[in-house]
């Protein structure tokens, strides 16, 4: 490309990415305007919570419980060199809970839930059950989109928190059970340097403002897909790699404001 | 004094944002108790019609009304009680894939009434019957052929008895048995309502036989308008082309093109 | 499916992340032994108070007794002024004596608390009046070299 048409191919790029995002806001507004039905009907949103969150518990807690053994091996490794493998269960706890529970159940979940929504609003649209719904005279926004959004949001803390857990039962298994750290001072050391509000609120917070974020994504992507089996497949794909993105930076944002190191 | 027109359509443009021109001062009127065909090629704006007596799009000149009401003038409130008396039919019926059969045609009574579950199965039974799809009602859109699809978004569509309804391309992708059954049903369904119709097609055979009235839309205006006897006896060129389905006339087998032979001999031809 | 399953399989799941939860607040985090039982407040100035944080344990003879609820700079003595929680079941002796101690050569600072012989014991709002400060290393190993130089120096 030359370096004419490079800095107009820029621009249309930021352009088009600020009326996204202004979009973007306005259907956030829109959906929860419209979030009535998400909650007075509540099996909706039961039957969403089941795809996004029953559906995503496999991979979820085997993930959790290898990302928990691997840093119990690693963490060992690095801890006895300083005499200080005791401290294990406080580096496997304080990791999972501030950073990785929240995380790669975040990037599970987009790629797991947020995709399959994606795909499944964004073929509803190809297949005009969207207008076909607003010609009965139902307003997709609020049949469709919102019960998806919050079955989301309600599902993605209780994922986070279970990755959390499994993966301190995969620490336990590898630290105490294997490798035969003391496991009192496995558990007391942990008890006493994870803080209940500085630590696992914080982390609770992180996993609901990823859940809100990757489900708003996963909706708006399949509302806005281009309407071919082309168009579906870009937003699923848009949908992983977005939510990705917003994930790592929203961590960054979040960690910066928590943990300023008091 | 005829009786009110239904649906009367006056001076009706619409283009696309930054899009061609689809419908140019179209004048359309249905009469109640009416089955209307709308034929003309494709992309000649037929299926924009429907979204625009559908209240789906907004018209840059002209109005449509339905029951008296100008569509696109009312707020959104006012455009979904309209739209619990139109029914629409979309092409390839757009059932939802989630639900089953019966809870396709169950879904607009369960969201617009308040219908104890008992009289929602009798009801659903009922609409299933009439299309005769009774039997299917546990089935998953899924495992239905693309006839019986249709014939269950159809049971969906009357599932609020509407006084409109619309087809948008109902023969499309039909065996000739299902083209029949299809046709005989939306002739039956709308004199049993006593609603009106709307067919968009360009399935010039299947329509003429339950039809009371044809309008051909090209390039946006009406072409030619009549009774089906009229249509088949019409000598206007482009209708005798469309019934006869003839490759060329004066709807061109070419897109507008340079002359070939100097595009294929001229000075700028690949040596 | 059936939406009773289906719903079954949501409860399961709802509960499932309840009990993480709850595993996480009460086995992994603090919020299970360590919460003091109807607190007071003691406070106690020090010169120096480290790298001593809030939320640090106070200890006595090893046990955590109470937590550091805030630290704060005293413009009027220029010490540091650090108030402590002390948990109600535990009652310490007027003249104790409060030090900032270093668990490990390079671990966490908290506060030990020695208790005195005295008949009357600290209320709610008292101010420990003996205190050690924390030992910055720095200090140490300055004083350290000088002492070596000076002996160095002497003929």
């Amino acid at each position: 490309m030359p370096l004419a048409d490079l800095f107009p191919a820029i621009g249309r790029r930021v352009n088009n990415g600020i009326w996204r995002l202004g979009y973007a806001a306005r259907f956030f507004l829109t959906m929860l305007g419209r979030s009535g039905i998400a909650f007075s009907r509540f099996s909706l949103t039961v039957k969403e919570i089941y795809f996004t969150g029953v559906l995503s518990l496999i991979v979820i807690v085997v993930s959790g419980l290898f990302v928990g053994m691997v840093l119990a091996l690693q963490g060992y490794n690095t801890l006895q060199r300083y005499g200080s493998s005791e401290a294990l269960g406080v580096l496997v706890a304080l990791s999972l809970v501030r950073e990785l529970g929240p995380v790669v159940s975040g990037l599970l979940f987009a790629s797991r839930a947020g995709s399959a929504v994606t795909a499944e609003i964004g073929l509803m649209k190809a297949t005009e059950q969207l207008s076909a719904m607003e010609m009965m005279a139902v307003n997709p926004i609020a049949r469709v989109v919102a019960p998806r959004f919050w079955g989301g949001v309600i599902a993605m803390p209780l994922l986070a928190a279970l990755f959390s857990a499994t993966g301190i039962l995969g620490g336990y298994l590898i630290g105490v059970v294997l490798i035969g750290v003391d496991e009192g001072a496995f558990w007391s050391q942990m008890q006493s340097m994870v803080d209940f509000r500085e630590d696992i609120v914080n982390g609770v917070i992180k996993s609901l403002v990823f859940g809100a974020l990757v489900s708003l994504i996963a909706v708006f992507e399949g509302y806005d897909a281009v309407p071919t089996a082309e168009g579906v497949s870009n937003a699923t794909t848009r949908t992983v790699v977005t939510s990705s993105l917003v994930i790592l930076f929203a961590d960054f944002i979040l960690t910066a404001l928590m943990f300023r190191g008091s | 004094m005829p009786p009110e027109d239904f649906v009367s359509i006056t001076g009706l443009s619409f283009a696309y944002p930054g899009g061609r021109q689809i419908l140019d001062r179209l004048e359309m009127r249905i009469a109640p108790g009416q089955v209307v065909a709308i034929m003309g090629g494709s992309g000649h704006g037929k299926t924009t019609i429907l979204r625009l007596i559908g209240g789906q799009l907004r018209p840059q000149r002209g109005a449509v009304r339905v029951a008296g009401q100008v569509v696109h003038e009312l707020n959104t409130r006012q455009l979904y009680l309209l739209r619990r008396k139109m029914g629409m039919l979309f092409q390839f019926g757009a059932l939802f894939t989630d639900l089953s059969v019966f809870e396709n045609v169950a879904f607009p009574m369960r969201e617009h009434t308040a219908l104890p579950e008992a009289l929602i199965r009798d009801l659903v039974l009922m609409k299933l019957h009439a299309v005769g799809l009774r039997g299917a009602a546990q089935l998953m859109p899924n495992e239905l052929s693309g006839g019986m699809a249709r014939r269950v978004a159809l049971a969906r569509t009357i599932a609020l008895d509407p006084q409109l309804i619309m087809y948008d391309e109902p023969f499309t992708g039909l065996d000739p048995i299902s083209l029949s059954v299809i046709g005989q049903l939306i002739r039956r369904l709308n004199d049993a309502l006593g609603a009106s119709s709307i067919i968009v097609t360009h399935d010039v055979i299947s329509s003429l036989k339950i039809v009371d009235y044809v309008y051909f839309v090209s390039e946006g205006k009406i072409a030619a308008q009549g009774t089906p006897k009229e249509i088949l006896d019409s000598d206007i060129p482009f209708v005798r082309q469309f019934v006869k389905a003839e490759p060329d006339g004066p709807v061109p087998f070419h897109y507008p093109a340079r002359d070939y032979r100097e595009e294929l001999l001229g000075p700028h031809a690949a040596r | 499916m059936s939406r009773t399953t289906l719903d079954a399989w949501v409860g399961v799941f709802v509960t499932m992340g309840v009990v993480a939860l709850v595993f996480l607040a009460l086995k992994v985090g603090n919020l299970g032994g360590s919460t003091l039982s109807n607190p007071y407040k003691l406070t106690a100035e020090f010169d120096n108070v480290g790298t001593l944080k809030v939320r640090g344990a106070v200890k006595s003879s090893g046990v955590v007794v109470g937590r550091v609820s805030d630290i704060e700079f005293d413009p009027k003595t220029y010490m540091a002024r650090v108030t402590l929680s002390i948990d109600g079941r535990y009652k310490f002796p007027k003249d104790t004596f409060a030090k900032i101690l270093t668990s490990g050569l390079l671990g966490e600072q908290y506060i030990g608390l020695s208790p005195g012989g005295d008949e009357q014991m600290l209320a709610s709002g008292d101010t420990i009046a003996r205190t050690q400060s924390a030992v910055v290393i720095e200090e140490l190993i300055s004083q350290f070299m000088f002492n070596k130089a000076s002996e160095g120096a002497k003929p």
